[in-house]
């Protein structure tokens, strides 16, 4: 039983960091019906950003965001200029995976080359404290973490709620069509979403860098991860995924406490087949049986 | 004449509108049956339910006498219910005369047999003769006019001897001489036993063609009736000035 | 087939017998193996990337089931004839398909997009195992297999024998297939999946079926390779590498073409062992590699067959347009047809 509570209070703090990063995913889904398999190599590269500029500068993770976010998006909204948008229309979901694969492993072979490819973690002096409430250790940086995932997604949230930018994009989420007929310019919202979504990666590969130690390859790990969680979430819906990211890390840190931390990694898949089984649509995703 | 295909209070929702609300008709045996109705009043999802492309939020599909609600479309397709599509849905890649093979709904054991056998080929060239397409059968359908893909679409689900053809939008952007040789081949094939059940917006085909003539407004059926009728029907004249 | 096609196919398969009695030196023989453990794994992702397009990421996965299933089953094991493993092939690609089999089932029924995830978290959850569970897969100390008592002056040449063969399997397959309804059905399937499972194709049947043949192929492979190599350690048996590499074969070579995969597989294996000769096993290999791969993406996205014969249609069709008495438009759509056909009558 205690292992279980542990596993409980362990995966809901990691979920909000495994929210954050897959609210990116989403919302790139969303915005371009992309699916994004290089999120996971953008959140590695926002994590050995924050690792540089602590060991050169000695600069908090956490205050690092500002700068790697903005990094990041700039990235991002690159990746889509040079590599997404040139695809041609009638075959653009398939060659978008495709593409989107192909930068994973460019980031990587970039990361491989510029860190090597042996583990790296960054020691801030609160890496190790913790607490202890009711008989169960919470670590510090663990709250910390969660803490910034959620203002992190407020942001998002007040970003896609309050302004005119969130809400082309949204209206491009929910009919591309008639944004278009809106005058909405599509190209720019693809653009800026796929920079947002890369500045998201950002902030929570900061965050993931304290949590974990990580190397160039730790991505595939990562990705697998988060295309569990957005198919459970629903495809394109962020809230989805923030319901999502919890359920799974939760999940999995709970069989990681009461089985092994090996077959965790099986929880990922388990929860998509049986997603796909019992519902496809995910979550809080609205895809019918095809689109007619 | 008995009723061949019945929809018995059929209700789809989307998002809290109801596109199809509680709609109740029935198209007989042998007939050209009309579907009309303004913008919206729900023909085309009624469509999509009818052939298994949509799931109903309550009510009945009957063809043929037995209960086919939710059966999956191509199953409907092979036991004799067939539609065509708005947009004129062929396969670009494929020549016209695959396009008609592959439509034959054959079953799983002749998976294994060649992609165009000498049968297929038989069975096609009298299609391809009636509908004017044998000239054009070896180009890919992504060559053809639009007006002939929509021949080359109606064509094809013939190949499975359909009792009901379901025609959405036969004559939406086709010239005047294509219009007249879609409802020449539909009165033949009405003549030969077909079924058909027709959303159109062309009320002078409508008129010379179809009959009995259904109008849906909002979801539901509000008449049905001979052609000369509808025109002066008031609840008709409503729905389509803005009652 | 046409008796031009005969003769290309059968020349190239003589040519590709004949070869190793020419006295290679051994790392073209080697280099050879290779390419050939490639161009059957494009050729078999063809299947269900290519025609049913159906962008499976996850193959490299079956690679490394096919890999395991023949290190458990000769792990520690003594041969005689060294012929043993080879003759237990058919039996790893049974343990591909029928492993594949419930996959398919469960993630084509929805689309293209969710296809691909499912097939890559396969993939990474197979990786995940192959690490951890170490009572069967010895881990990342990976597991040793019998080395094979050939010559070793022609120690390669069996197993080229046996891809070779292989080869031709899975190209008689998709030879088949294009020929037969399957292909006909494939084709709609990618063209138009609800149109084509309203007129009664039988879309489900026909998915699962290439995707089961691709992944059963795919084993063979991964489980020659495994004899081959005698060793195999988790990061290679199971790598995505493999997967992006037999996907942008097939893209370079041509989608849905009989000989797109193949002629992809030899340009860029060769080009492969000449990137990782020049850079080393560094990382820089992994970017060059991205880059190809995005730049074939970007400029020659139907691949090079496809690009050809398109060109080949185009000016056949301005030379019947321009000659002085147009035989009419059957013979135009001939010529386009013949062009166009992938395989099919040509």
């Amino acid at each position: 039983m205690h292992a279980l509570v542990q596993g409980v209070i362990l995966g809901v703090l990691t979920g909000g960091v495994y929210a954050l990063m897959a609210s990116g995913q989403t919302l790139i889904f969303g915005i371009m019906k992309v699916v994004n398999l290089a999120q996971g190599a953008m959140v590695i590269m926002g994590a050995y950003l924050a690792y540089q500029l602590f060991v050169s500068f000695g600069l908090d993770p956490f205050l690092a965001i500002p700068i790697t976010t903005v990094v990041m998006f700039g990235l991002g909204v690159a990746v889509q200029l040079l590599f997404l948008r040139p695809l041609r229309r009638d075959d653009k979901s398939e060659l978008s995976l495709l593409v989107t694969f192909a930068v994973a492993l460019l980031l990587e072979g970039i990361m491989s080359v510029t860190w090597s490819t042996t583990y790296r973690s960054i020691n801030t002096s609160y890496a190790n404290s913790s607490w202890t409430v009711l008989g169960y250790q919470i670590t510090a940086v663990r709250v910390w973490a969660f803490a910034l995932s959620l203002l992190a997604l407020g942001l998002l949230f007040l970003l896609l709620n309050r302004t005119r930018f969130g809400r082309a994009v949204r209206a491009t989420v929910q009919n591309p069509e008639s944004a278009r007929l809106l005058g909405i310019e599509s190209d720019r919202v693809a653009a800026l979403g796929f920079g947002l979504g890369a500045a998201t990666a950002a902030a929570a590969g900061s965050v993931y860098g304290l949590l974990y130690p990580f190397y160039s390859g730790s991505h595939y790990d990562l990705i697998s991860r988060l295309l569990s969680i957005v198919v459970l979430g629903g495809l394109g819906s962020v809230g989805g995924a923030v319901v999502a990211g919890v359920i799974v890390a939760t999940s999995s840190a709970v069989v990681a406490a009461t089985v092994s931390p090996a077959w965790s990694e099986m929880t990922f898949f388990a929860v998509l087949i049986l997603v796909l089984l019992v519902r496809p649509q995910g979550l809080f995703g609205t895809v019918g049986r095809g689109a007619i | 004449m008995s009723a061949l295909l019945g929809v018995d209070a059929v209700t789809k929702v989307f998002g809290g509108v109801r596109a199809v609300d509680g709609c109740s008709l029935e198209v007989a045996e042998g007939s050209v049956t009309a579907l009309v109705g303004p913008n919206g009043s729900g023909k085309t999802t009624l469509f999509n339910i009818i052939t298994g492309y949509l799931g109903a939020d309550g009510g009945r599909v009957t063809f043929a006498g037995r209960d086919v609600t939710g059966r999956d479309p191509g199953r409907l397709y092979r036991d004799g219910l067939s539609r065509t599509f708005q947009q004129a849905r062929v396969f670009p890649q494929l020549s016209v005369l695959e396009n008609l093979v592959v439509a034959a709904g054959y079953g799983w054991t002749r998976l294994f047999t060649p992609r165009v056998g000498r049968a297929d080929r038989e069975r096609a060239d009298e299609l391809l003769d009636e509908f004017r397409l044998a000239p054009v059968a070896d180009l890919l359908a992504a060559e053809l006019s639009y007006g002939q893909r929509k021949l080359l679409e109606f064509a094809a689900v013939l190949m499975s001897s359909p009792r009901l053809v379901l025609l959405d939008e036969p004559t939406a952007g086709v010239n005047p001489v294509m219009i007249e040789t879609m409802e020449r081949h539909i009165r033949s094939r009405n003549a030969a036993g077909i079924t058909f059940l027709i959303v159109e917006h062309d009320m002078t085909f409508v008129m010379r063609l179809c009959d009995p003539v259904i109008v849906l407004d909002a979801g539901r059926q509000i008449f049905s009736g001979r052609p000369d009728e509808v025109q002066n029907n008031p609840l008709v004249l409503d729905a389509y000035l803005g009652g | 087939m046409s008796r031009a096609g005969v003769a290309r196919g059968g020349g190239f398969f003589l040519l590709l017998l004949a070869l190793p009695f020419f006295g290679l030196a051994h790392w073209v023989v080697n280099l050879l193996v290779f390419v050939l453990m490639f161009a059957i794994m494009a050729s078999a992702w063809n299947l269900v990337g290519g025609f049913a397009g159906y962008p499976s990421l996850g193959h490299a996965a079956f690679f490394g089931i096919g890999a395991y299933s023949m290190a458990l089953m000769f792990h520690g094991a003594a041969l005689s004839s060294g012929y043993e493993p080879f003759v237990a092939l058919p039996l790893i690609g049974l343990v591909g398909a029928v492993i594949g089999w419930p996959i398919a089932i469960i993630s084509m029924r929805t689309r293209a997009d969710v296809f691909a995830i499912v097939t890559i978290t396969f993939l990474f959850m197979i990786q995940t195992l192959a690490f951890n569970v170490r009572s069967l897969t010895g881990g990342s100390q990976g597991l040793s297999l019998p080395v094979a008592p050939f010559p070793a002056a022609s120690y390669e040449r069996p197993f080229y024998l046996v891809l070779v063969a292989m080869l031709a399997v899975a190209m008689l397959l998709t030879f088949g297939a294009m020929r037969s309804k399957i292909g006909l059905s494939l084709v709609a399937v990618r063209a138009d999946e609800d149109k084509a499972r309203g007129i009664g194709v039988r879309v489900s049947g026909v998915k699962v079926l290439a995707f089961s043949v691709s992944v059963g192929l795919t084993a063979m492979v991964g489980g020659v390779w495994a004899y081959y190599e005698t060793f195999i350690y988790p990061q290679f048996a199971v790598d995505p590498l493999i997967t992006i590499a037999v996907v942008l074969m097939t893209f370079l070579g041509g989608r849905a073409t009989l000989w797109g995969p193949v002629l992809g597989a030899v340009i860029l294996e060769a080009g492969q062992q000449t990137l990782a000769y020049r850079l080393g096993g560094s990382q820089f290999y992994l970017i060059a590699y991205a880059l190809v791969f995005l730049v074939i993406m970007l400029l020659l996205p139907r691949g090079i067959l496809p690009t050809l014969e398109e060109r080949i249609r185009l000016r056949r069709r301005a030379r019947v347009a321009n000659a002085p008495d147009t035989p009419g438009a059957a013979r135009t759509a001939d010529a386009g047809r013949v062009a166009l056909a992938p395989g099919g009558r040509s």
